[in-house]
């Protein structure tokens, strides 16, 4: 049997799941948090190139290229932030986040 | 079995594997290792969906600088891992359930929804499934006609995210003595003379009982 659209939907799905079992597992751990948002994005990245193969619309790479950049940037500020959190706070538990109190 | 259904399983395999395993890796920088694995057997899968040029981006960008910086940083902390690990098996009931739920949801709507869906007769003759279809050079010839304004909104958001990670992280040394000229200059005589007004002092008296 060939491979279907459905194959490639149903691997983003799974790779989507897991990766929201992950930010429930690791609730206190910025890091693996900021982990987990990345496999979400791979697995909408999946999704885009899947589509754009069994439609033969290249402009759905456009689109995976351009969440790629954004993904780079927030990662980077992600862990800009976490370092400058972990250097006043010698710690990244998200629990001790509360300064805003919020 | 066509050879790409055998690596597509291979690959699919291996990235679920590895994706498991970030997110329940006790080490951080074994989570950030199994990270790299899952992005690189992406990679592959993309390269079966003839999107050659973003899965040789994905290695490079994505292996190459993002995950190594995420592995720098990680590397850096110093990550209590047991307290971070507090309330990993409490939350697990509840993570399974909800990811099974939303696996099965998008699985059930997706799989109905395209259900034996193979590249159409009409699609299999344009664009990436010509024989000399270059995805590179399409992509840039669509990058910078049509998506011209989105790449430099792109270049504005990655130089923002520069400037972001330095002014978040800059700072310092405690140890320097350099001088800093607008404070020189700013200065002013009060600053550094005080005119203290005391009492003038007088010899002591000789007493009387001496003489």
């Amino acid at each position: 049997m060939s491979l279907t659209l459905g194959h490639f939907l149903s691997l983003g799905a799974i790779l989507f799941a897991l990766s929201v079992v992950g930010i429930y597992l690791n609730r206190k751990n910025l890091i693996v948090l900021l982990m987990a948002i990345e496999l979400m994005l791979l697995a909408v990245n999946m999704n885009f190139v899947a589509f754009a193969h069994y439609l033969g619309d290249l402009n759905g790479q456009i689109f995976v290229f351009f969440i790629l950049t954004v993904a780079a940037a927030e990662s980077a500020i992600g862990l800009a932030i976490l370092v400058l959190l972990f250097r006043n706070k010698s710690s990244i538990n998200v629990d001790e986040l509360n300064s805003l109190k919020g | 079995m066509e050879f790409q259904t055998g690596f597509f399983y291979l690959f699919s395999a291996v990235l679920l594997f590895a994706a498991f395993r970030t997110v329940t890796a006790r080490s951080p920088v074994h989570a950030v290792l199994y990270l790299m694995l899952a992005f690189s057997q992406a990679a592959a899968i993309w390269l079966l969906l003839k999107a050659e040029f973003l899965g040789i981006t994905l290695v490079l960008v994505y292996l190459g600088a993002v995950m190594v910086l995420f592995l720098f940083v990680v590397m850096m902390l110093d990550i209590n891992v047991e307290q971070m690990r507090e309330g990993f098996w409490k939350n697990f009931p509840l993570a399974a359930i909800m990811g099974a739920g939303i696996g099965f949801e998008l699985i059930s709507v997706l799989w109905v929804g395209f259900p034996d869906m193979v590249v159409a007769p009409e699609v299999a003759q344009t664009a990436m499934h010509l024989a000399d279809h270059n995805n590179t050079r399409e992509i840039g010839k669509l990058m910078y006609s049509q998506y011209i304004g989105a790449v430099e909104i792109a270049a504005v958001i990655l130089l923002v995210g520069m400037f972001a990670a330095i002014a978040l992280t800059l700072r310092a040394r405690k140890d320097s003595k350099a001088i800093d000229p607008s404070i020189q200059v700013k200065v002013r005589a009060a600053d550094r003379l005080q005119v203290v007004s005391l009492p003038v002092t007088r010899p002591a008296q000789q007493p009387e009982s001496q003489a």
